[in-house]
């Protein structure tokens, strides 16, 4: 990868200089197109092609994708390739970790146009402004927890502990995470999801779901292959994608906030350290959070809850995002996740590699 | 005389030596550079606290392996996947052998050719690819059933799919092609007029496969075995894609290691526990190789 930017840069040069060259035979000098390289999850809204489209048209820059399956390979991805990425979404539980370790750069938010009209809340969240400093702005956020196949389950449960109902023993889907299953655990036993005190309490409640689990899956796309599949009948899911499964692909889900409580989420878009054109950066992040961005997104293709309040607003009243997500008690059941210690995770995923080793007996 | 003969001797020598390096030459250094070096880096990585990435400290210790002995979970999965190697290779052997024979004694000319062509065919697309046919064929409702419910209505489902057998299945068709192109060269090897030999002195058929083809046969089979349990005893594409919850194995949590949590070092010792496993089975097996030579 490094090597590639060097021979695209030794490229560059060399065009140009070839592009100057030219110019200076055949007249006034044409603006070479800016290019911004992205580093996000595939299909999470900085890749909709109508989107770049009209950002290209309104500002003259191109946007390339390089993509991650986890946040640890997006994490890997910026360590090891310093100077690739532009943009890289990062979730905010994350934020301070990628802030710590010099993998992304403060971001001067005054010359952001929408960044006035971010909840405060989120805009200020205390994982994204660290000491200060906005380490990244509030993009999206959205809840985890569990979606059902409406046409199989009837009626619609409002407790996690539908997952663990013997009625449904064989026909539940979890994603093979280790932090998601044990917050997810944490939340059915009761606890904080970022500082669970009863570890033993997760780890039975994890090995208590071995009866129930048909398969793991591990993204959006093997959710909906799955689900259509008719291998599972309820899943744990992010509520984003539960609203595109149904407006997208017009599968019979509904999403559920039960009453125990749900993960809350927050993704921010940052700058990577090094970044090679960091003020085209700042305005593909400004473009992000716009509601002339958001609401087509959100309407037409399905999106988690935006941070930008305004463009909430804008969605048609029966959104899910706004009738669901809108309404202030659901958003007080919700626990959002924090930054989690290295040991603690380590510790996570030892439980939940333990509890899959478990599920084979 | 003697003289020149002996530094005729030498120059030949010397002329042979310089040819071996210069034709053996390129592959080491290539293989050095490509597998010796990150191999090593990986080791060293496997005695560190941490990845020295960035602003991480990483100091030398012994845990990454401490590990592998404290938890037994890793110990369970080791075995399963030692297991799932030895199933493996069992049936690619059980289904690989025959079609060998038959390539190899039997069919000749041209419908060889053909035939080989059909074998080597699979090795000509992406593994991915191939593993994700599989899914199609093994789902619920997919082609595998719709066919076993068109041929005897009401049987249902089968429920294959996410199972143990079905990452067998996947892997043994991943996977046949070297056993039966192994174990063709061996055949192929054996001269006919032997068997002809042995038939004419009164040895029954099974007498014959038991007695002189399957002991003339064994490099082979046992290359191919080798070719075969190596690798799928570190499998984890075919485990996650076909195995759901079944799919756990020691490859998969090696995996893990790297792509969930960034414990490269901890990921990096489980390898090489395996990989000093491997060898050990190697070790074990290298005797009845010599003898069978």
């Amino acid at each position: 990868m490094v090597g590639l930017t060097h021979l695209r840069r030794a490229a560059l040069g060399f065009g140009l200089l070839a592009a100057a060259t030219l110019g200076v035979v055949l007249g006034p000098n044409q603006a070479r197109a800016v290019e911004i390289r992205v580093l996000n999850w595939q299909g999470y809204g900085t890749d909709e092609p109508w989107a770049l489209e009209a950002f290209k048209k309104q500002t003259g820059i191109d946007v390339v994708h390089d993509y991650f399956n986890s946040e640890q390979e997006m994490l890997t991805k910026l360590r090891t390739n310093p100077g690739a990425y532009d943009v890289v979404l990062i979730n905010s539980s994350y934020t301070a970790q990628a802030a710590d370790e010099g993998l992304i750069q403060p971001i001067d938010t005054s010359d952001m146009k929408n960044v006035g009209d971010l909840s405060p809340s989120m805009r200020n969240s205390e994982n994204l402004v660290i000491g200060g400093k906005t380490y990244g702005v509030a993009w999206l956020w959205g809840v985890t927890s569990f979606a059902v196949n409406t046409d199989k389950i009837k009626p619609l449960p409002d407790s996690i502990q539908a997952l663990w109902d013997p009625k449904h023993a064989g026909r539940v889907g979890w994603r093979d995470d280790a932090v998601e299953a044990v917050q997810m655990a944490a939340i059915a036993t009761g606890q904080n999801i970022n500082d669970p005190k009863d570890l033993d309490a997760i780890r039975e409640k994890l090995r208590a779901l071995k009866p129930q689990i048909r398969t793991f899956w591990s993204s959006e796309d093997e959710w909906n292959q799955f689900f259509s599949a008719g291998e599972f009948d309820m899943a744990t899911y992010w509520s984003g994608s539960a609203s595109r499964s149904k407006t997208h692909f017009g599968l019979p889900v509904a999403f559920v906030i039960p009453k125990e409580g749900a993960i809350g989420w927050l993704d921010g878009l940052s700058i990577a350290a090094g970044a090679p054109h960091p003020d085209a950066a700042k305005k593909f992040i400004d473009y992000m959070i716009d509601p002339a961005f958001y609401v087509p997104w959100d309407t037409n293709v399905g999106a988690p809850a935006s941070a930008n309040a305004k463009a909430n607003a804008q969605l048609p009243a029966d959104a899910f995002n706004r009738a669901v997500l809108g309404d202030p008690a659901t958003v007080a059941r919700l626990q959002f996740m924090g930054p989690l210690s290295d040991s603690l995770r380590e510790k996570m995923l030892q439980i939940w590699q333990e509890t899959k080793t478990y599920m084979l007996q | 005389m003697r003289l020149t003969a002996q530094a005729g001797r030498v120059k030949r020598g010397r002329d042979r030596l310089a040819a071996v390096a210069a034709l053996t030459g390129p592959a080491y250094l290539w293989l050095a550079l490509t597998v010796f070096l990150p191999l090593s880096a990986m080791f060293y990585f496997s005695f560190l606290s941490d990845v020295p990435f960035g602003k991480r400290v990483a100091e030398l210790t012994l845990e990454n392996y401490a590990a592998f002995f404290q938890e037994s979970f890793y110990r369970t999965l080791m075995l399963r996947s030692f297991r799932l190697g030895a199933e493996v290779t069992f049936y690619c052997f059980l289904f690989g052998f025959p079609c060998a024979y038959v390539l190899a004694k039997t069919i000749k000319g041209r419908w060889r050719e053909a035939l080989f062509l059909l074998i080597i065919l699979p090795f000509w697309s992406n593994a991915l690819v191939r593993v994700f046919s599989w899914t199609m064929v093994l789902r619920g409702n997919g082609v595998l059933e719709t066919f076993v419910n068109w041929l005897v209505p009401g049987v249902g489902s089968l429920n294959l799919m996410f199972t143990y057998p079905a990452i067998v299945l996947g892997l043994v068709h991943s996977y046949i092609p070297y056993m039966i192109l192994t174990c063709y060269l061996s055949l192929e090897a054996i001269d006919d007029s032997l068997i002809e030999a042995a038939r004419s002195l009164g040895a029954r058929r099974h007498a014959v496969l038991w007695r002189l083809v399957l002991p003339l046969s064994f490099p082979g089979i046992l290359a191919g075995a080798i070719l075969i349990f190596v690798p799928v005893v570190g499998s984890f594409m075919e485990p996650r894609i076909l195995g759901g919850r079944a799919g756990t194995f020691i490859g998969t949590i090696i995996e893990d290691q790297f792509t969930a949590v960034f414990n490269w070092p901890l990921g990096a010792a489980l390898s090489f526990l395996m990989l000093g496993f491997v060898l050990l089975i190697l070790l074990f097996v290298a005797p009845l190789a010599r003898r069978a030579a």
